[in-house]
């Protein structure tokens, strides 16, 4: 006997908006969060630009005790924090308790901790200061730290995991969180993840020549998934949080339900048959989004929108590909799909997460968000698949049921099914 | 540097790690920091860190350990801030 997990909590920190109110306008309206970034310029890194929320560090106070902000310097912990605190009182929860909420558990992801705290550390440590990191650093130098200020603000007592698996982490994340309640070890989750792309963590991208860099005085159009001129990602910083509980639990306190999360799988291709540390092996695409399917108890036909991982690169066409070999549909057939990377970019560990709000909000409001920037579509995409199914405007459509994926570093795929509630 | 002008200092050198705000206000050479000020055990090293840099003085970790009400602080911070006028005459 398994749970039902519907999602009764939303918040998001991203480059196109702060807030749910302020990223559903974005994402309707088609706007961009990228921007040109010059201190890029300043270090000779290939792509200037990226995706940063206008986030205001102060407003953290609203959420944490002076004590607490004081000292806290980790831009993702920041992030993370505000998605996760948004989401639990969008969920209608308090904040404060005086006991452990025992039955209510965690999975966060990151990629990694916060570079430019690991840089004080390094600095001090190689200058003889390490007397005077004091005790607020390995807080946010160690890699569960955003969990960790997450749960503590608000008492989480089951399950805590910190998660990563690069560009798949939010929507395993997600994926965890909904297993450990249909499997009965908790009756709440709050699941997400978040990133903060510092010049460190950009740096190693710009070497490895994956991002867009022939549009550093066009900062809007620099992230243009499935298009003809794609030349590389963007990398974008932000969180997306979710609050999943067991449906039961949530109809018994009266919680408003955005939707359901239907099921899921996560796997890995193991770096073969084409897989590599950077590259995805196909047939672990097609069985993971395939297992979702069967998870969830559905068929291709079923879905409705297709939340692709689609981040501008060669891999775009092989990902199209993939799809429409796991959900068996092509050419006019084929899903309507959006990448909302053409607005923020790729928001690596937070892409999962962010995409996943990005997903339930269309369920809720009915829509399909645009692809921005999709001025010239990649032949080799539109001979798979009809040019209807990719809008360039925000569409007004029955929306039922979404796949998010993502596919990340290492070879690692998640996918997760989200369908509209019923009862 | 009177015990007045030490505790009034220390007052600043606190603040950012207490909730108690009110409590900070009156502290006496009696007030302990973590059962009173409620601060956490943790923070003591940084109230220690930030102390140091204050008054331009190094604390040990004997020092260190005395440290537990405001009477003790500011015994050590004089203790050092002597030491260190006696070794610069």
């Amino acid at each position: 006997m398994s749970n039902r997990v519907v999602v009764t909590g939303l918040g998001v920190v991203s480059p196109n908006g702060v807030g749910v109110p302020a990223f559903l306008n974005a994402i309707q309206n088609g706007l961009s969060g990228i921007k040109f970034i010059p201190l890029y310029r300043e270090l000779n890194l290939s792509c200037q630009v990226a995706g940063i929320p206008p986030f205001e560090w102060e407003k953290l106070k609203d959420y944490i005790s002076d004590v607490t902000f004081y000292g806290l310097k980790g831009t993702n912990i920041g992030y993370g924090l505000m998605a996760a605190m948004d989401a639990w009182a969008d969920a209608g929860n308090a904040y404060d308790c005086d006991e452990p909420r025992w039955e209510t558990g965690c999975v966060f992801g990151n990629s990694a901790p916060d570079t430019e705290a690991m840089k004080n550390v390094i600095s001090r440590v190689d200058n003889k200061e390490a007397k005077k990191l004091g005790s607020r650093v390995i807080e946010q130098t160690m890699n569960s730290g955003v969990t960790s200020y997450i749960t503590g603000r608000l008492g989480l007592g089951n399950k805590v995991v910190t998660n990563s698996s690069a560009c798949a982490t939010g929507t395993q994340a997600i994926l965890m969180g909904y297993e450990y309640i249909k499997d009965g070890y908790a009756k709440r989750m709050v699941t997400g993840s978040c990133e903060h792309v510092d010049p460190y963590v950009y740096g190693t991208f710009d070497s490895m020549r994956v991002l867009s860099r022939k549009f550093n005085d066009r900062p809007e159009q620099a992230s243009r998934p499935m298009s003809a001129s794609a030349g590389g990602f963007v990398p974008g910083s932000g969180a997306a949080a979710l609050v999943l509980e067991d449906l039961d639990f949530a109809l018994q306190r009266g919680a408003k339900i955005y939707a359901e999360v239907l099921g899921g799988s996560s796997n890995s291709g193991g770096q073969r048959g084409g897989g590599s540390m950077t590259a995805a092996n196909s047939a672990g695409v097609v069985r993971c989004i395939q297992e979702a399917m069967t998870n969830s108890g559905i068929t291709g036909n079923d879905i409705d929108l297709i939340s692709g991982h689609l981040t501008a690169t060669i891999a775009d066409r092989q990902e199209i590909q993939n799809w429409i070999n796991a959900i068996g549909r092509s050419g006019e057939g084929f899903p309507l799909t959006n990448s909302l990377k053409s607005m923020i970019g790729h928001c690596l560990s937070a892409a999962g997460s962010i995409e996943s709000v990005a997903s339930i909000l269309q369920i809720v409001h009915q829509f399909v968000h645009p692809n921005v920037n999709l001025e010239d579509p990649n032949p080799e995409i539109t001979n798979l698949i009809s040019l209807n199914s990719l809008p360039t405007s925000n569409i007004n459509r029955p929306i039922n049921v979404v796949a998010k994926a993502n596919f990340g570093f290492g070879d690692v795929n998640s996918c997760l099914i989200f369908s509209k509630f019923t009862n | 540097m009177t015990k007045q002008e030490i505790l009034n200092e220390l007052k600043k050198v606190i603040a950012p790690y207490t909730t108690n705000k009110e409590m900070l206000a009156g502290i006496d050479d009696n007030t302990d920091l973590i059962k009173d000020l409620k601060i956490n055990s943790a923070n003591l090293v940084d109230i220690i860190i930030d102390a140091e840099a204050k008054y331009d003085i190094e604390i040990d970790y004997d020092s260190a350990d005395k440290m537990v009400n405001v009477g003790t602080c500011i015994d050590v911070i004089s203790e050092k801030i002597k030491e260190k006028n006696e070794q610069h005459g």
